[in-house]
């Protein structure tokens, strides 16, 4: 499994998709966080009829790494599998370690030191963004306070959870185009509408809090939606959030194991 | 390597994709110590038993070994069976090094013997260049390294001359024939007999995903009807005599090919006293034979 695990690292760091990701990571959160940042600061009455304050200004912005920056380790994850059939270098991957099973939890795996690095650069990229604005102009960057720190922290964790469950639905949907549209049009489109929409009946809004991008939410503990008070709001405790999140990835990786893997290959 | 090479064994193997049957109650044995070529025209289902030898492809009926074992059942498979398909697939964006990296730990190999291998296959200066750049010869070649990365004590390869240049062919005719002499199990196929028959010791032809003939290279040979190429000043006469002892005849350059033995052809000119200038075996033309066998047709 140790060697397993090495292999899929490799194959992820030795193309240079990984770092041209990274770096479209990095600008498009950083310039979200300084559009988000100045909005608050210079019009915040604006906000659709609510006006964040203080740490919850800071907060919401920060949590943006997640809710707006969760589509790039979904697809570099995504990546990490459709590549290996796009290119068929599955056949190499799977002479050298045919069981299966093993293949994939190794990939599964292997991801999660890249997702900690996209969290860190995404985090990274909407504070240095945001913070100078919230402290120069605004109600303070609320950088010491520990709520705001574990809130840092915890996206760090979820980006990387996030690069998991992009393996894992790789597994199921193994044509690259087809991964990517799918991701994007789920994470743009489809998760986004289906919290406001399920928020906004009475009995359904329980299911919202389950959906991936609002358990997500709840491993963070803020969400950028649940700040703006659209009906989404409610959100898991943390620790139920990451099982559902996680349960999205062994769900789906189960799937992955059961149908393309256990096809021939090439 | 130290000890010898495994025997691959294909036992009432089978294989449906749908109503295609592309490989069906294959059995056949390859041993240690020899070249094997496992020939059969395309669409012959060579490539389909190959990946079922190798655990990729699922048999619809009968089973592989490598040894005493499936493929897969080795602790570290990789280490017993180096093997490179048909249309080696690399990701373009790898260097030629990097491909043989990924895959080294699970073969158990240090990065030391990558750099080494690239070198060896002729690749040490494309070795920081991405695949995507390689020409199909370079990719033949990373492939035989990617197969040869845990110096394994059988080589399974599928079509490797495809691509290569002449002067690759020959470098890997001469490493096959090397492995083999060490005692190494080596498995090539090709759609052209031509093209393996100057390596390979013994032979496995199939066809429409049957077995049509396996033996030794020499016993193949045994199947071709020998011929003789003749020169005369009197080629009626020599027409008459191969009549008389009704061996065919065909026109060739400057004389005629007569189809029966070389030893044969010369004694009955001699007996009926037919002036020859040239008599020359033609020798046994595998190329016919193995057209015959697989019901192909001389392009
Ligand atoms: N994955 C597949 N799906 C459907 N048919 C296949 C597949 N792979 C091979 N075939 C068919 O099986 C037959 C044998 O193919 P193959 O093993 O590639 O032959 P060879 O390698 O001898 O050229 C062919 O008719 C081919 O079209
Ligand atoms: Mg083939």
């Amino acid at each position: 499994m140790r060697n397993a695990l090495v292999a899929e690292y490799r194959k992820l760091v030795t193309t240079r998709m990984w770092w041209v990701l990274l770096l479209a990571c990095a600008a498009y959160l950083g310039f979200i966080g300084a559009v988000l940042g100045f909005s608050l600061v210079f019009a915040p009455e604006q906000q659709g009829g609510v006006t964040l304050h203080g740490i919850d200004a800071a907060t919401a912005v920060y949590s943006l790494t997640n809710g707006i920056g969760y589509v790039f380790p979904l697809v570099i994850g995504s990546l990490a599998m459709t590549t290996e059939f796009r290119h068929q270098t599955i056949t190499q991957s799977l002479l050298v370690e045919p069981r299966r099973g093993v293949y994939l939890g190794a990939k599964l795996l292997a991801t999660v030191p890249v997702g900690l690095l996209y969290g860190l650069v995404a985090v990274t990229a909407v504070v240095a963004a945001s913070a100078p604005l919230l402290a120069g102009w605004g109600d303070g960057a609320y950088l010491t306070d520990g709520g705001v720190l574990q809130v840092l922290a915890l996206s760090v964790v979820v980006i990387a959870v996030w690069a998991v469950v992009g393996v894992a639905f790789g597994s199921v949907v193994t044509n690259q185009v087809a991964a990517i549209v799918v991701i994007l049009a789920f994470t743009q489109l489809v998760e986004p509408i289906a919290r406001v929409a399920l928020g906004s009946f009475a009995g359904l809004d329980q299911v919202a809090k389950f959906l991936p991008g609002a358990a997500a939410d709840g491993i963070v503990g803020a969400s950028f939606f649940s700040s703006y008070g659209s009906g989404a709001g409610e959100l898991l405790p943390r620790w139920a959030a990451l099982l559902v999140l996680l349960g999205y990835a062994a769900a789906l990786a189960l799937i992955g194991r059961y149908t393309t893997l256990r096809r021939d290959v090439g | 390597m130290t000890q010898p090479g495994p025997a691959l064994a294909v036992e009432g193997l089978a294989k449906s994709f749908g109503p295609v049957r592309a490989v069906d109650d294959l059995t056949f044995a390859v041993r240690p110590g020899a070249v094997t070529g496992f020939l059969g025209p395309n669409g012959a289902g060579k490539t389909t038993t190959l990946r079922m030898l190798l655990g990729l492809t699922r048999p619809t009926a009968g089973r592989t070994l490598v040894g005493d074992r499936p493929y897969g059942e080795h602790a570290l498979p990789a280490r017993v069976v180096g093997a490179a398909l048909e249309a080696s697939s690399f990701h373009p964006g790898r260097t030629g090094l990097a491909h043989l990296e990924v895959f080294a730990p699970q073969v158990g190999v240090s990065r030391r013997r990558c750099r080494d291998l690239i070198d060896f296959v002729g690749l040490g200066g494309a070795a920081h260049r991405r695949v995507g750049g390689y020409s199909t010869g370079m990719r033949q070649r990373l492939a035989l390294a990617t197969a040869l990365l845990g110096d394994p004590p059988a080589i399974v390869l599928d079509e490797p001359a495809n691509g290569l240049d002449p002067e690759g062919i020959v470098w890997l005719r001469r490493l096959l024939r090397a492995f083999a002499d060490e005692g190494r199990t080596v498995l090539v196929s090709s759609h052209v007999l031509a093209e393996v028959q100057h390596t390979v010791d013994d032979v496995v032809i199939i066809a429409a995903g049957r077995l049509v003939h396996a033996s030794s290279l020499a016993d193949l040979a045994g199947l071709a009807a020998p011929e003789t190429y003749v020169e005369s000043p009197d080629l009626p006469a020599v027409e008459r005599l191969c009549a008389e002892h009704a061996w065919d005849v065909r026109p060739g350059e400057r004389g005629l090919l007569v189809l029966a033995p070389s030893a044969e052809v010369g004694a009955a000119a001699y007996r009926s006293g037919v002036e020859l200038h040239q008599l020359a075996s033609r020798g046994a033309d595998l190329e016919d034979v193995f057209l015959r066998l697989t019901g192909g047709v001389r392009s």
